[in-house]
C-alpha cells in the first residue's frame, strides 16, 4: 500500500479523499480540546491559571520536533531512494515545523514571564529549541536559494540530517543540564507525572494539533506536487517555443524534459 | 480579572494567528498552483495524447 501511495498520481487521488476527513477531525478535536482546557481542566495548585498556556505550548513543541523527524526520514528517502515524493514531503514539512517551533518559543516565553520572572533565559532547553527554529529557517532559505528542486532537496537533506543531532539535544537537555525548564513530565519511564484532570485535556489538544499538522502537511504536499507539474510544463513550453513552430509534437507529463529535472507527475 | 490573563490571552492569540496564517498560506498557494496548471493546460500542455 505504501508503495502504491508513493506514486504521486495515486497520492493525489488518495490524499484528496482523505484530507476533508482529517480537517473535520482536527476541527472537532480542537473544539473539544479548547473546551476541556478552559472549562474542565482545573488551575494548577502552584502555577494557577497560567497552566492553561501548556495546552498550546506542549502540542506546538511536539509538532516542532515531530516535523523535523519527519523531514529527516524524508531526507533519507531523498538521498537513499531518490524518491520525488520524499522531496515533496520534506519541503511541505519545513514551514509547518518552523511555525510550530516559533509558537513553542513565544508561548513558552509568555509562560516564563509570570512563572520565572523572565521572558527568556539562555538555558539548554530554550536555547536548543531556538537553534531548532533557526535550523528550520536555514532549511527554508536553502529551499528558496536553489532553483532546481532535485538539487535543492539533496542539499537540504544533508543539512536536515546533520541537524538531527539537535533533536536529541532538545529532548534530553533537561536531563543532561541543570535548566530552568522543568524536566519531562509526560513521556517518562514511569508514566506521566501530571494529574489526569490536566493530562487528558492536554492529550486531546496534542491530538488536535497533530491532526491540524497532518492536514497542513498533506495539503502542502499536494500543492508542492502541483507546483512541480507547473514548473515542468513551463519548462516544456519554453523548450517548445525555443524549438520553433516546426515542432508539432505536444509535450505531456508523460515525457521527460531534459531541463526540468526529476519530475513529479 | 486574573493578573495572568494577558499572558494566557497573548499565548492563545499568537497561536491562533500563526495557525490562521498557515491555513491561509496553504489555501492561497494551492489555488495559485491550480490556476497556473489550468492556464498551461488551456494552452495545450500537460494533456496526455489519446491512444489508439
Amino acid at each position: 500500500m505504501i508503495r502504491d501511495l508513493a506514486n504521486p498520481t495515486r497520492f493525489m487521488s488518495f490524499s484528496g479523499r482523505l484530507l476533508p476527513w482529517i480537517v473535520g477531525a482536527a476541527i472537532l478535536a480542537m473544539a473539544a480540546g479548547l473546551y476541556l482546557a478552559f472549562f474542565v481542566a482545573p488551575a494548577d495548585y502552584q502555577q494557577g491559571e497560567t497552566v492553561r498556556i501548556m495546552y498550546v505550548h506542549v502540542p506546538a513543541a511536539s509538532l516542532g520536533l515531530f516535523f523535523y523527524v519527519a523531514m529527516a526520514a524524508s531526507a533519507l528517502g531523498t538521498l537513499v531512494w531518490r524518491h520525488p515524493l520524499a522531496e515533496v514531503s520534506q519541503r511541505a514539512a519545513a514551514p509547518i515545523g518552523a511555525a510550530f517551533s516559533l509558537v513553542c518559543l513565544v508561548t513558552g516565553s509568555l509562560w516564563g514571564k509570570p512563572m520565572w520572572g523572565t521572558y527568556w533565559v539562555w538555558d539548554a532547553r530554550l536555547t536548543s529549541m531556538l537553534v531548532l527554529f533557526l535550523i528550520y529557517c536555514g532549511i527554508l532559505a536553502l529551499w528558496h536559494a536553489v532553483e532546481e528542486p532535485g538539487r535543492a532537496a539533496r542539499t537540504v537533506s544533508i543539512l536536515t540530517l546533520v541537524g538531527t543531532i539537535n533533536i536529541v539535544i532538545v529532548k534530553y537537555s533537561v536531563d543532561w543540564w541543570n535548566t530552568l525548564h522543568q524536566p519531562a513530565s509526560i513521556f517518562t519511564a514511569g508514566g506521566p507525572k501530571i494529574h489526569p484532570s490536566i493530562l487528558w485535556p492536554l492529550v486531546v489538544m496534542v491530538a488536535a494539533f497533530a491532526l491540524t499538522g497532518v492536514a497542513l502537511h498533506l495539503s502542502g504536499m499536494r500543492t508542492e506536487i502541483l507546483r512541480r507539474r507547473v514548473r515542468t510544463l513551463t519548462l516544456l513550453e519554453a523548450e517548445r517555443l525555443d524549438a520553433g513552430p516546426a515542432t508539432g509534437s505536444q509535450p505531456t507529463l508523460g515525457s521527460r524534459p531534459t531541463a526540468a529535472g526529476p519530475e513529479v507527475a | 480579572m486574573n493578573p495572568h490573563t494577558v499572558f494566557i490571552a497573548s499565548a492563545y492569540g499568537f497561536t491562533a494567528l500563526i495557525a490562521a496564517g498557515l491555513v491561509l498560506r496553504a489555501v492561497l498557494d494551492h489555488r495559485a498552483q491550480v490556476r497556473a496548471l489550468a492556464g498551461l493546460e488551456a494552452r495545450g500542455l500537460g494533456r496526455r495524447p489519446r491512444r489508439g
